[in-house]
């Protein structure tokens, strides 16, 4: 990429920072006291939801500002890429280290508390299991019923993503604006459905250790798409206002990478989590 | 709040003044000085805990504090050290030095950055505070190991939710630093013709980005086994205190090279300038830096020897670790052939910078002594490892610290510190810190068990050699203290340029360096 | 005159370094007492003298060029900074010697594990903070707790000579026959070490893991737990006896006998004097640890007993408590015969300024189990 001979913008003494720390903070100290039944805790937490919200709304309307006023020249826009880019990776990261958990209760914790027969003597290794001490069976969730249909909803709500992108960078705003809306619309289904699923469920996140597994990688993983179905209704009521030309849009592209990203954890929750 | 014309994008930087200029502020050199600030506080409250742990470890019985205070004062030493004091202090050097180093105008997110560094205060606000809520501070160790994690008090929760904020803090720090070295290089200056430092930096984020969401993921399990009723560390339900220390230390074994390997990019850069010579083979440190970050994540499990896993895993563990010897090894060739037929003298930085190339190498060589398997056997949770990892930490990363600190005060603050003191500084803490540390090898082999707040009588002798050298230690890093702010108030006048042997573009500017530097990219063959 | 000192400090330096060193200022592995710890002890020698050699042949060179390339004795500095050769055998000698060493280390780790054909089984239990051993073939299980008294620990009393090291009641094992450990713990994890034997494993809850040993000479072990349990990690030490299998015979019938004994006891009728004196020997050695020796406790981790609710109000639910544990305390049940739990309960309700009057029988704890 050529550098423009603009200079590279570097923006001017800004607060968001401090701000982001003190929204994180009383979260922090809020979720501590709540979790040890603190009075002041739920209060001091959703204070904190409060700040970082306006914080977010704040920090990227100002970012979105700036690039609106075109202070971003080639050299900026490469580094948002890398950033969203290297950011994507470690979301992979966080990941990996429940799948890492997965896998390994699975295949050898389970196994090892089946051999301590001297413990444990009438445990046998399944999976799902709830371990040796649960006293009553459950029913684990199935693959190929709902699960199934929202691997379709979300690789859908991929290729939809996708068309709007090509629209636009063609300049059909129209395929754009419908793509986008199909798409949010797609991933709200997903969540509805997985809500569902939750409510009726035959078991819970103290469910031993398949109960535990699930609901953690399934939960973090709903909580992406619920940030990515926001995201993507920013990016939509920027489109709206006119935001973004046919070879100018990262912001577009940064929301909809990080989509394919929650699409492809996924699939892999479909494949580890629900299918084997 | 910055203001945003849509004319002109070049005045928005500013100079911002007051309180504004710190708690707003966009400017990587700033933000590097509230850094290293930060962590020489850090370092000075967490070496307290250490001297209140050698006080009760001075004699056989309890004198200071019963158990659980110890274990606390144990726990809280090594976390401010590792999360407060060496990690903060080498973003310090990051942030001054690398945009310096490569000719960037500042970090590609200046905002972010500042970000970055005032999230450390709500972390250190909770640690600290933890410690006046009931049940006190945590005490089951800085590696919190479930089932002791699972049962402790409020503290934990705050801990844990104090290295979240620092996770953050840390990951959107990496990424900042990775396309600011990736995106911002001055035309000409390839990726291998970047100074070490700034190598031994980019090859540490990238470890951050990878290892601190594995950590993340193994501090949520556990408030989750606390507060929420699951099993991943519960045998019970089906889940295995074990599957913790796995998660654990698939984060903690690149994060000891978090801490170090910035600190071979500084010994890097001090030992060519003052023995005058150019570093010696600097491809094979690129590779031996990259080779030891990429061996970092197969190695996690030795530290787990002892948890009884099967014999192809040990033999896996050992062999990897083993390995990791290669290329650590390369680099001290490296700078002692750099050393070789020099030119050297041996100011302060100097001579910290040969300290550590001699001492870290005792505790690369103890961690060899561990890896073999048989022999951790004997030597896994005594003193034999806290021997070991104090000589890569302290006299590694730590004195690599100090030496950065000296070989950079005069671009910083435009004064040359004072160079009697300084190497009164360094030959303190050099003895002392080996007076302190060198026994516990001995008594780590003769039997002695870590994180225990009183001992039999055959480890009285050494313990209390270890007590004194440790106050001593202790003692002399006020003297840093001081030498530092002296050299902030002033001191003789420092030159763009007042080390003989130092090339790079961070000594083409005036010192101390100006506000804003490289608005427009150098010219850089 | 020169050789002669190199030769002196040489062999000072050897002898320090064999295992009949001081003990105070010990600077090795201790003498081992089975064949693995003595091929650890070997392998360390080796690890240690090949990296002495390189850290000499290495460290000579740096310090030599320190002397003779200093700028203030006029050296001028050379300008090469790249030599492949040399780099490459830098890097190939290094994997030699990794090689070496890994060899002779495969082999021992193939030892250790070998847990077959033993000649016995121990269960070895870790609880918070004593061990209990259970000799499965032979029906003889018992707690081992840390001998030391707290009066030696404040410095209220002279140190004995295995300070913190002594228990009250040791393990014991034939020498010459392969034991098989199967170590597990009851609360967190600990680890269960003895240096002269070379095993170091961790007890972890739920989970079953194994070790083995075979003592080659009588005599007695001391080590210590390895891994932090919370606050008396460090005064759970592990004592092992190591005797000819006659005698362990013997011993093993000893504690039969005693332990037949201890059941009798349970079906007598006990005064409460009576019952209030055993119960404060057992309140001592077990409960005050937590609740200390006044009954004030540490609160909230652990609740005060004088005036407490539990030990004023029902009887019934403070046996329960004690049976069955709650939270961080241990259920007794499994831990103190009928005897001592009636005892501690009489102890803690007539005792530690408590006086609710009543006791209950030993029998009455057994037909609760």
């Amino acid at each position: 990429m050529s550098q423009d001979t603009k200079n590279y913008y570097l923006p001017g003494a800004s607060l968001w920072p401090l701000i982001a720390s003190i929204a994180l903070f009383l979260m922090a100290s809020g979720f501590s006291m709540y979790l040890n039944k603190i009075a002041p805790g739920k209060y001091v937490l959703i204070a904190g939801f409060v700040v970082l919200a306006y914080l977010l709304y704040s920090w990227f309307g100002e970012v979105i500002k700036e690039s609106v006023s075109k202070f971003y020249n080639k050299q900026v826009d490469k580094s948002f890429r890398w950033g969203m880019g290297w950011f994507i990776f470690s979301e992979v990261m966080f990941f990996f280290g429940f799948f890492g958990a997965l896998f390994y209760t699975r295949n050898v914790s389970v196994p090892w508390i089946a051999d301590a027969q001297l413990l444990w003597p009438n445990f046998v290794a399944t999976w799902p299991t709830a371990g040796p001490a649960a006293t009553e069976a459950f029913t684990p969730m199935g693959a190929w019923g709902l699960p199934a249909i929202n691997t379709l909803i979300l690789l859908a709500s991929g290729a939809t993503l996708t068309w709007a992108h090509w629209g636009l960078m063609k300049d059909k705003r129209q395929q754009l604006t419908i793509g986008l809306i199909l798409t949010i619309a797609l991933g709200v289904t997903f969540l509805f459905l997985q809500a569902h699923e939750y409510a009726e469920a035959g078991f819970t996140i103290k469910t031993g250790i398949y109960g535990a597994t699930f609901y953690m990688l399934t939960g973090f993983h709903g909580l992406h798409v619920t940030m990515g179905a926001i995201m993507l209704t920013i990016i939509l009521f920027r489109v709206l206002k006119g935001h973004f030309d046919s070879h100018n849009h990262f912001g577009f592209e940064a929301v909809a990478w990080y989509w394919h990203f929650v699409d492809v954890v996924w699939l892999f929750l479909f494949i580890f989590v629900y299918w084997l | 709040m910055s203001t945003t014309t849509a004319a002109h994008h070049d005045d928005h930087h500013g100079h911002p003044t007051g309180i504004m200029r710190w708690i707003g502020s966009t400017n990587h050199k700033d933000i590097g000085t509230m850094y290293l600030w930060f962590s020489f506080v850090m370092f000075l409250f967490a070496g307290a805990m250490a001297m209140g742990i050698r006080a009760e470890l001075f004699q056989p019985g309890l004198q200071f504090v019963e158990p659980e205070q110890f274990n606390r004062l144990t726990t809280l030493h090594g976390l401010i050290m590792i999360f407060g004091a060496i990690m903060p202090a080498f973003v310090g050097f990051a942030n001054w030095q690398v945009p310096l180093m490569i000719g960037a105008p500042d970090m590609a997110f200046p905002r972010l950055n500042n970000m970055s560094f005032w999230l450390l205060i709500p972390a250190a606000i909770l640690l600290v505070t933890s410690i006046f809520v009931p049940g006190g501070a945590v005490a089951g160790g800085w590696t919190m190991y479930p089932p002791l994690s699972v049962h402790a008090g409020m503290s934990m929760d705050m801990s844990i939710l104090a290295l979240h904020i620092l996770g953050v803090s840390s990951i959107v720090g990496s990424i900042n630093i990775i396309t600011t070295i990736f995106n911002m290089r001055a035309p000409g200056m390839t990726l291998m013709k970047m100074p070490l430092f700034v190598w031994t930096w980019l090859i540490t984020a990238y470890l951050l980005i990878a290892a601190m969401p594995v950590l993340a993921g193994a501090l949520t399990m556990l408030i989750t086994d606390r507060h929420f009723g699951t099993s991943f560390f519960n045998a019970a339900g089906g889940g295995d205190p074990v599957l913790f220390q796995h998660v654990f230390w698939f984060f903690g074994h690149p994060e000891v090279y978090i801490m170090i390997l910035p600190a071979f990019g500084i010994i890097s850069t001090i030992i060519p300038t003052f023995a005058r010579k150019p570093l010696f083979g600097y491809a094979s440190m690129v590779y031996a830096t990259a080779a030891i970050a990429a061996l970092s994540f197969i190695v996690w499990a030795h530290h787990m020897f002892t948890t009884g896993m099967p014999v192809a895993g040990q033999l896996f563990f050992m062999y990897s670790t083993m390995l990791i010897s290669i290329p650590t090894g390369v680099k001290v060739f490296n700078w002692v052939a750099t050393m070789w037929k020099g030119s050297m003298t041996f100011e302060t930085p100097m001579l910290f910078s040969v300290a550590v190339v001699f001492l870290f190498t005792i505790g690369g060589f103890s961690g060899l002594v561990l890896a073999i398997l048989p022999v951790d056997i004997q030597l896994q949770d005594t003193y034999y490892v806290v021997a070991h990892f104090h000589y890569v930490l302290f006299s590694g990363a730590a004195m690599a610290i100090m030496g950065g600190v000296y070989y950079w005060l005069p671009k910083w603050t435009g004064h040359m510190y004072d160079e009697t003191l300084g190497k009164w500084h360094f030959w303190l803490t050099t003895i002392a810190f080996n007076v302190t540390f060198f026994p516990m090898h001995f008594t780590g082999l003769a039997g002695m068990p870590r994180r225990i707040p009183d001992y039999s009588l055959q480890f009285a002798e050494f313990n209390m050699i270890s007590s004194l050298g440790a106050f001593a230690l202790g003692l002399s890093q006020l003297l840093f203290l001081y030498v530092v702010i002296k050299c902030i108030r002033g001191g003789a006048k420092a030159n763009a340029n007042p080390w003989e042997g130092a090339h790079g573009l961070e000594w083409t500017v005036p010192s101390p360096a100006p506000f804003h530097t490289f608005e427009t990219p150098p010219a850089f063959k | 005159m020169n050789k002669r000192i190199i030769l002196s400090l040489g062999s000072v330096l050897l002898s320090l370094f064999t295992a009949s060193a001081n003990a105070e200022y010990a600077l090795n592995l201790r003498a081992p007492a089975t064949e693995i710890a003595s091929q650890i002890y070997d392998l360390h020698m080796l690890i240690v003298w090949v990296c002495l050699g390189i850290f000499v042949v290495v460290f000579s060179l740096m310090f030599y060029s320190i002397y003779k390339h200093r700028k203030s004795v006029g050296h001028a500095a050379a300008q090469f900074h790249e030599n492949h050769i040399l780099e490459i055998i830098w890097t190939i000698i290094p994997v030699i010697i990794l090689v070496s060493m890994a060899y002779p280390a495969t082999k021992t780790i193939f030892a250790m594990k070998d847990t077959t054909a033993a000649d016995m089984s121990v269960k070895i239990t870790g609880h918070q903070w004593k061990w209990e051993y259970d000799y499965m073939d032979s029906g003889v299980r018992f707690i081992s707790t840390l001998a030391t008294t707290q009066d030696q620990i404040q410095n209220k009393d002279d140190k004995s000579e295995h300070y913190l090291l002594e228990v009250d009641n040791p393990m014991v094992v034939p020498v010459g026959k392969k034991v098989r450990l199967v170590i597990t713990a009851k609360d967190v994890i600990h680890a269960w070490w003895v240096p002269e034997f070379g095993v170091k494993q961790d007890a972890i809850p739920g989970f079953i893991k194994e070790a083995w040993i075979r003592v080659e000479k009588p005599g007695v072990y001391r080590g210590q737990c390895a891994e932090l349990c919370g606050k008396d990690h460090g005064f759970m030490p592990i004592v092992v006896e190591a005797m000819e299998e006659d005698k362990y015979k013997a011993w093993i019938a000893s504690q039969q006998e005693a332990a037949k004994a201890a059941n009798a006891g349970a079906d007598k009728e006990w005064t409460k004097d009576d019952l209030v004196a055993a119960g404060k020997g057992v309140y001592e050695k077990n409960c005050a640890v937590c609740h200390q020796a006044s009954g004030a406790g540490m609160p909230p981790a652990f609740p005060a007993l004088t005036g407490s609710p539990v030990a004023t109000g029902p009887i019934e639910g403070h046996l329960a408590i004690i049976m069955n544990g709650k939270n961080m305390m241990p259920a007794w049940k499994a831990l103190l015969n009928d005897t001592d739990i009636a005892a501690v309960i009489a102890y803690e309700r007539n005792a530690l300024g408590n006086s609710a009057g009543d006791i209950i029988q030993p029998s009455a704890v057994k037909a609760a189990r």
